[in-house]
């Protein structure tokens, strides 16, 4: 009886996806090209290209910075920035430093509070601005100075003892088993996209007045995020203790500002509820990636921070343009 | 006329409901009701209260007083899911769905099909969307496309489906066919009436009278955030003075003699985007309409003539004195003398967040400064006059202009265009959406202004409005100039007829 409204042509759904994550294919194209480079420039000093040792050093130097990146992307999907994320670094690289040692149940349990630590401070960022609506750039400047403050205290010097068998689980010399950890937190990543809280946090970052209206609970969606992405930090804390197998209050204060760069060449939106952590992943590999070629092309390590930006703004720039031109 | 027995029991009630906004009643005192098994229709002008009605009733927005019955409880809404718990799904005007997200995941949001892991199938949920569309007549919304990447017809009618699926009792549509070609027209008819003959209530809202007068069972008019009657029959002209509170053949001022002067703006072989060599004068006091289908470079021209686009040939002069516009700076500057009012004030004119003042003297920073420094009792003082002088409706000059009202809107920006005193009135379509109050307002205010010896070039979609105001009528095709229609001699038909043929019978 109701007319209906006919048929049209239909894109697959390889189509749709291809279409629709253009951010991502983006960061996996620059990560190859990267990967190009970096063996071109290798090649050319070593005359020979990059090996296990080069990639188990990589995956090693790389992995803080993968886990803080979709800390990042976390909070940037809820249209926040977390600036924090350094001083949470800093904080439980500090605890982590004193801590372990000891027997394995012991470093266990040390971890498990380590994460812990991260989640409270990700919880104090997330109710400041879930609970009190502050700025999210204001809440976690001030917090990022609070971390930092805190983790001077618990380890006013470099230093601490990190045992050879935590960093053999977590940052093996021996060879890339950290991949392990990066498959799995891509796995772990896909999976939370498809739960109740992924899909919420997209919601809210998508169109706040619509995700109340569909009756989301956006302050509770909004503190977990924040949660979860101290957490996230956390375990970057463990890895960088892990690998220098020592701890340094002031290690993670680079980190604020890389990871939100490992967000943007991921493609993840600053302006909230698009992107992926997949993404972000790849970013903080581009990341290393441009480290390691600024390294064997003899740059002056005084200028490297130039050449890292005037990168950035051309990775940008041209991610922008292809993006468009796919689009249209 | 009075109201018959209702067809079934009262479903959904706002008992003396009002609300306002900075001071600016949206409703006042206002009562509605519908009922089971009925399609009862809200009309009335721009800001008469039928959209705050609806988020009020679909809880989208909570009353300042008044009392909301749902399903025979009063209740007060938390949000839009608390009606949704009471069987009352809305479609409002600013659809609720997710942009960076898909049709599939929009329509399954919160029921999401599970698969083997216990999380989210996005397989299994492409597949129930599809059977979902399908299974209300739906097959040119591919249920995996972005909601940014689908046209906003296809957007209303994923929205509409999304609260369809729910099976609700009561249905709210706010303007639910503006965006809606004819055949999706008649596709949601019959979902409207396959919801009410299944003893559902819906309640929509509409400016197409035609629809209203096809669907409705009973219609309730709204005037001034209150409702002025409910009806089971209502003929346009009646319905226009309920809702206006004035009668339609009084909607146009009289037309002042056409002015001899020497023109004032003289344009010649003017070419550009989409523009191809066009000629005319335009005298002071004279208002000359420029009419024709849409897409016709009409808006072009506006634009080149203002410096917003870049001119490819042509000459330009005011009161003979040829004159060169790069840029809208250069056209509104005072020995150019001109100012263009847009029609898409949310979009191109206007900045909600501030205040009527700041809004109105943004054109004439340069007059309410010294040294760069705002004088902020003078800023003050012009923005008061002006907004007496176009009788504004606003609480104050600090009010934020998105709370008033559309037609309030567009006066504000009308407003902010003569504080230069321009000679020269640039007056895109500056109608549209606007209700019929205020469009008599903004006659009144044209014909003013040309009796002040302005010169007015005047776009309008709607061919009435050129017949009726205009001393002469451009109408443009294909980037030029058609024909030109003289007063008294102008009718609506003429224009649309020399809009569509090559040659008309003069």
């Amino acid at each position: 009886m109701s007319a209906s409204l006919p048929d049209t042509t239909r894109r697959s759904r390889r189509a749709h996806l291809l279409a629709q994550n253009i951010g991502l294919e983006l960061a996996v194209f620059l990560l190859a090209a990267c990967v190009l480079a970096y063996c071109g420039v290798f090649y050319a000093q070593q005359q020979r290209l990059p090996g296990g040792f080069e990639v188990t050093s990589t995956v090693n130097n790389t992995m803080p910075l993968v886990l803080a990146g979709m800390a990042q992307t976390l909070v940037v999907l809820t249209r926040g920035i977390d600036l924090s994320v350094g001083g949470i670094i800093d904080l439980t690289n500090a605890t982590a430093a004193i801590t372990l040692g000891g027997s394995a149940g012991s470093m266990v349990l040390w971890s498990v509070i380590v994460l812990l630590i991260g989640a409270a401070c990700g919880l104090v960022n997330g109710l400041l601005v879930g609970i009190g609506r502050l700025q999210p750039i204001l809440v976690t400047l001030a917090t990022l100075s609070i971390y930092q403050g805190v983790a001077i205290r618990v380890l006013p010097q470099p230093g601490g003892q990190v045992p050879d068998v935590y960093t053999a689980v977590l940052a093996n010399t021996t060879g890339p088993w950290s991949l392990v950890y990066v498959v799995l937190l891509a796995g772990g990543w896909t999976m939370f996209r498809r739960t109740r809280l992924g899909v919420s946090v997209y919601a809210i970052g998508n169109d706040p007045p619509a995700a109340q209206a569909n009756g989301i609970a956006a302050r509770r969606t909004l503190i977990l995020a924040y949660v979860l992405s101290g957490v996230l930090s956390a375990a970057a804390g463990l890895f960088l203790a892990a690998s220098a197998t020592a701890g340094d209050a002031t290690t993670g204060n680079g980190f604020t500002l890389t990871s939100i760069v490992a967000v943007v060449l991921g493609g993840v939106s600053l302006f909230g509820g698009r992107g992926s952590a997949v993404g972000a992943i790849m970013g903080a590999f581009v990341i290393n990636m441009i480290v390691n070629i600024l390294f064997f092309a003899h740059i002056d390590p005084l200028y490297q921070a130039f050449y890292e930006g005037l990168f950035l703004v051309v990775a940008v720039l041209a991610a922008n343009g292809i993006g468009r031109l796919v689009r249209r | 006329m009075t109201s018959p027995p209702s067809p079934g029991a009262v479903r959904v009630e706002g008992a003396g409901l009002s609300k306002s906004f900075g001071g600016v009643h949206a409703l006042d005192n206002a009562s509605f009701a519908a009922s089971a098994g009925e399609v009862h229709a809200l009309v009335g002008e721009n800001g008469a209260g039928k959209s705050t009605m609806i988020k009020l009733l679909g809880g989208r927005l909570q009353p300042d007083s008044g009392i909301i019955r749902l399903a025979g409880r009063d209740v007060r809404l938390s949000g839009p899911e608390h009606a949704h718990r009471l069987g009352a799904w809305t479609v409002f005007q600013e659809l609720m769905l997710f942009p960076g997200m898909t049709v599939a995941e929009n329509l399954m949001l919160g029921r999401e099909p599970r698969g083997p892991l216990g999380v989210i199938s996005h397989a299994r949920m492409g597949v129930a969307a599809e059977k979902l569309l399908a299974g209300l007549g739906i097959f040119h919304i591919d249920p995996l496309a972005l909601i940014e990447d689908i046209s906003l017809a296809q957007r209303q009618i994923v929205e509409i489906v999304r609260a369809l699926s729910h099976a609700p009792d009561i249905l709210f549509l706010d303007e639910p066919t503006s965006s809606l070609v004819e055949r999706e027209v008649s596709w949601l008819f019959g979902q409207i009436r396959a919801l009410r003959d299944r003893g559902a209530c819906v309640v929509f809202t509409s400016h197409r009278w035609n629809e209203v007068q096809n669907i409705a069972d009973r219609i309730t008019v709204f005037r001034n955030g209150r409702d002025v009657g409910t009806f089971t029959e209502l003929d346009e002209s009646e319905a226009v003075t309920l809702m206006t509170g004035q009668r339609l053949d009084t909607l146009f001022p009289a037309r002042p003699p056409a002015p001899v002067a020497a023109p004032m703006l003289r344009v010649q072989g003017l070419s550009g985007p989409r523009v191809q060599s066009v000629d005319f004068d335009l005298r002071p006091g004279e208002i000359l309409g420029v009419g024709g289908l849409a897409g016709q470079g009409h808006r072009e021209l506006f634009l080149v003539l203002f410096g917003a686009e870049r001119a490819a040939a042509g000459r330009i002069a005011v009161d003979g004195r040829p004159i060169r516009i790069r840029s809208p700076r250069e056209a509104k500057r005072r020995s150019n003398g001109l100012a263009f009012v847009p029609e898409d004030r949310k979009t191109e004119g206007l900045l909600l967040d501030m205040s009527v003042r700041d809004n109105l003297t943004l054109s004439i920073l340069d007059r309410v400064s010294r040294a760069g420094v705002l004088r902020r009792r003078q800023e003050r003082r012009v923005a008061e006059e002006m907004v007496r002088r176009l009788a504004v409706r606003t609480a104050g000059i600090g009010s934020k202009v998105g709370a008033l009202s559309g037609g309030n809107q567009q006066k504000v920006l009308l407003g902010r265009w003569l504080l230069p005193d321009p000679r020269v009135l640039l007056l895109y379509d500056v109608t549209r959406g606007v209700d019929v109050a205020t469009k008599h307002e903004i006659y009144q205010l044209m014909i003013r202004l040309a009796g002040e010896g302005r010169a007015i070039l005047f776009y309008s979609s709607d061919a009435q409005e050129l017949a009726e105001l205009c001393h002469r009528v451009l109408v443009m095709r294909e980037g030029r100039i058609a024909a030109e229609l003289v007063a008294p001699d102008i009718t609506a038909e003429q224009i649309v007829a020399a809009a569509i043929h090559e040659r008309i019978a003069a």
